[in-house]
């Protein structure tokens, strides 16, 4: 029996003239995830893609697997390929959806008719599947409101497709179809979720880490090459800088107020990140900045913080709780390695006391106590690049 | 002139191949940090690990992270059992296992057993099969646990098991099912995932990995508890310092092993046709494994003679089978005796078992061997 797997296509159908360049993204993603997985057909007819597996080596089941992670897919399903005849479907339906009818207590077939040369009609056919298939599984009731078990039958031009339940693709835009930006990645919770909610609005990302040699262990850098590597999956690959800052910390120590380190420090970080990224061809910042959930993330210490970056700052967390957060990240797999416990730079010289509401004025203030520009300059030029792919 | 060494006792153990000894060695002299340090030192010993969990993933077709490392077959089987039922115990009372499960599954679950849960061990057909309807009977609301072997390391029968999780599913039973596949690792084609197992245990040493690594397949999601407490090494579900240098070998040896699986596969198929035909013109000679069992597993009886007695006679010219199971040596075999056989076949049963290392002439060798000893050892009996 030959088998596919089905995806519709998400948001993209919205999408105007410029669709054809989302659905080019989103051919290229789906081909790239499958490129180790074996030689699979990939086509499109109407808003549905086709996935077949062209030869033996070919493994349908990690396939399907990596298809869930592909943005701009709103549902996937596997389906049997039957010719375009009643009885070839009727025989087909209860012998390929075996597993799922043994596992459910409850069905319902629905019929869609793409081809109105078919011989029967959608009520016709979906009364016929579900005969036989409640024969061959007696134990089988009809729900139509709320079946475990949904069985689709889609006649298609080419040929008959038979499925069983499908589930939720990734949703979003394709990755890498909305342009680039950097995201500040500190190895906690939130800036692996943050970088995933934008490589799902279609973002490609890139990274800015940065590392405070002996204070902070080189574990908390692999740490943050693991997340993203698991971000990568969705978004596809990552160029991850990592900007040793030692330096540029300690003299903060040394000649600034300690209520005032963390906003000093993150204010070099954006700065920092706004040079990579502009060289990188990034058009924004990405923090994971949620309001209120440190000291630093006051919307009086965001404000001097965001005043350090020329580009816009995009902060998909900024309104959520952190229990939200928590879930996406155990969802999109973060959330183990997020809570490995490493210390990373921000926790570096932390102040007893940060200031919670702190002035733009007094913050230039403290600055102006050093001249920190060369230093700046080193890390940003020391900066390391690894380009992080997804396995 | 020497004898040839012919060894076709490979579900017993086998033979360390030169690429895992290779990491082995480097593990032991050169990446030999802690892989929790957290100096450098310890990061390579991390790396060497971790690159050997994705490697052991690809060849079983799971997640890197879906797998626990463990001291061997019989750990992961043990934290599977009690740590499916330690978090389960809540929600029911019922284990459902088989009669012919290995005893490093079969003894975990006495013990439970003996703590008051309710187990049902189900029987074989006479050709070793558990069928689906008896699992269907079985599997009630209360289980939380179903364990299945997935081949039977005696007779190398198959099991049903992926018919399991559709059965739990529509009794709404809590179980977890934990697949012993031991035995079919890089033998058999299989993904955890198709199988429906939420927990899956493998060894290294069957697949030509020192001794002293296996792991347990945890699927994302599902819940179990640690049999020990420590410094929270595999996230805890295995505290204790990670064995580095068989874990590397084990990583060696699963990527060859998954390289190698079709023509591995085809060898089996082919020694095992040549073993049956070869049979054939002996008298007396009974096989007790299904026919559509593993390729890699023969049980055959030579009727008359007992199985030690033949062992050694066999042993005496270097080849090498076993009696039974090799952990079992000297018992009679629960798992013939679960598939109803006649006392004479189960007193004169071998199993033959091979790997990719074995050729038609030992094969040759063998049935020779067996011939031989037909004709002299008959008359002692």
């Amino acid at each position: 029996m030959q088998e596919v797997i089905l995806l519709k296509d998400g948001e993209l159908i919205l999408k105007g003239l410029n669709r054809p360049q989302f659905e080019h993204k989103l051919f290229k993603n789906i081909r790239r995830v499958l490129q180790n997985v074996g030689d699979f057909s990939i086509e499109q007819a109407q808003s549905i893609v086709y996935v077949s597996a062209e030869n033996e080596s070919a493994f349908l089941d990690i396939a399907y697997k990596k298809l869930q992670k592909v943005f701009g897919i709103s549902a996937i399903s596997r389906a049997c390929v039957v010719e375009k005849d009643m009885q070839a479907i009727e025989k087909a339906a209860p012998l390929y959806l075996e597993k799922e009818a043994k596992g459910a207590r409850t069905f319902k077939v629905a019929a869609k008719r793409a081809d109105k040369r078919f011989a029967y009609k959608s009520p016709e056919i979906a009364r016929k599947v579900a005969d036989a298939v409640g024969e061959v599984f007696p134990h089988l009731e009809a729900d139509m409101k709320n079946p475990e078990l949904l069985i689709t039958v889609e006649i298609r031009d080419t040929a008959a497709y038979i499925h069983g339940n499908s589930v939720p693709g990734a949703g979003g835009m394709p990755a890498g179809s909305c342009g680039r930006a950097s995201v500040l990645i500190s190895g906690g919770i939130d800036s692996p979720v943050a970088s995933y909610m934008m490589a799902r609005r279609g973002m490609g990302i890139t990274a800015v880490h940065f590392a405070t040699p002996p204070y902070t262990s080189p574990r908390a850098t692999t740490k943050v090459m693991q997340l993203l590597k698991i971000v990568s999956v969705y978004s596809g690959p990552i160029a991850c800088f990592v900007v040793p800052f030692t330096k540029l910390q300690e003299q903060i120590r040394a000649n600034c107020r300690e209520e005032f380190f963390t906003i000093l420090l993150r204010r070099f970080m954006m700065r920092a990140s706004t040079r990579i990224a502009i060289a990188q061809d990034c058009a924004a910042l990405i923090t994971g900045e949620s309001i209120g959930q440190v000291a630093s993330q006051t919307i009086e210490a965001i404000t001097c913080t965001e005043a350090a970056s020329s580009l816009p700052v995009l902060r998909p967390l900024i309104g959520m709780d952190k229990e939200e957060i928590i879930r996406i990240s155990r969802r999109i797999e973060t959330y183990e390695t997020s809570i490995l416990p490493y210390e990373d730079c921000c926790t570096v010289f932390t102040p007893r006391h940060p200031r919670t509401k702190p002035r733009i004025e007094e913050v230039e203030r403290e600055e102006a106590r050093f001249d920190f520009a060369p230093l700046l300059d080193e890390a940003v030029q020391n900066a390391e690049k690894t380009v992080i792919c997804p396995e | 002139m020497t004898m040839p060494i012919t060894y076709l006792d490979n579900s017993a153990t086998t033979r360390v191949c030169k690429e895992a000894a290779t990491a082995a060695l480097q593990a032991m002299t050169e990446v030999y940090g802690n892989p929790s340090s957290l100096h450098g030192m310890g990061i390579a010993a991390e790396e060497l690990m971790e690159q050997s969990r994705k490697k052991v993933a690809d060849a079983l077709g799971c997640e890197a992270r879906e797998l626990v490392f463990t001291s061997g077959g019989t750990e992961a089987n043990n934290l599977a059992v009690f740590g499916a039922v330690h978090a389960k115990h809540r929600k029911g009372n019922r284990i459902v296992t088989t009669a012919i499960e290995h005893s490093s599954v079969a003894g975990p679950i006495d013990v439970l057993e003996k703590e008051g849960f309710e187990v049902v061990r189900l029987r074989p057909d006479n050709n070793g099969m558990v069928s689906e309807k008896s699992l269907e009977e079985a599997i009630t609301p209360s289980t939380i646990l179903v364990s299945v072997m997935l081949i039977n390391n005696e007779m190398g029968a198959i099991q049903p098991v992926e018919s399991i999780k559709s059965l739990i599913h529509r009794v709404g039973a809590p179980a977890l099912i934990h697949i012993d596949a031991v035995q079919a690792f890089a033998k058999y084609a299989f993904s955890p995932e198709a199988l429906g197992a939420d927990l899956l245990s493998v060894s290294g040493h069957k697949i030509h990995a020192p001794k002293g690594a296996g792991a347990l397949y945890v699927r994302k999601g599902a819940r179990i508890l640690p049999l020990e407490a420590g410094g929270g090494q595999e996230r805890n579900l295995r505290p204790g310092t990670q064995a580095v240098p068989a874990i590397a070998g084990f990583g060696e040896a699963a990527a060859l092993a998954r390289k190698d699986f079709p023509q591995n596969r085809a060898l089996f198929q082919h020694l095992r046709a040549h073993l049956l035909e070869r049979l054939t013109s002996l008298p007396s000679i009974a096989v007790n494994s299904p026919e559509d069992g593993a390729a890699h597993i023969l049980n055959l009886s030579v009727l008359g003679i007992r199985s030690e007695t033949m062992l050694h006679f066999l042993a005496d010219r270097n080849i090498f089978v076993s009696s039974g199971s090799a952990c079992s040596r000297g018992a009679k075999s629960y798992v013939l005796a679960a598939m109803n056989l006649p006392d004479e076949r189960i007193d004169s049963a071998l199993r033959i078992s091979f790997s990719h290392e074995n050729t038609r002439e030992d094969i040759d060798r063998f049935v020779d061997a067996i011939q031989e000893g037909i004709k002299t050892l008959t008359h002692i009996k």
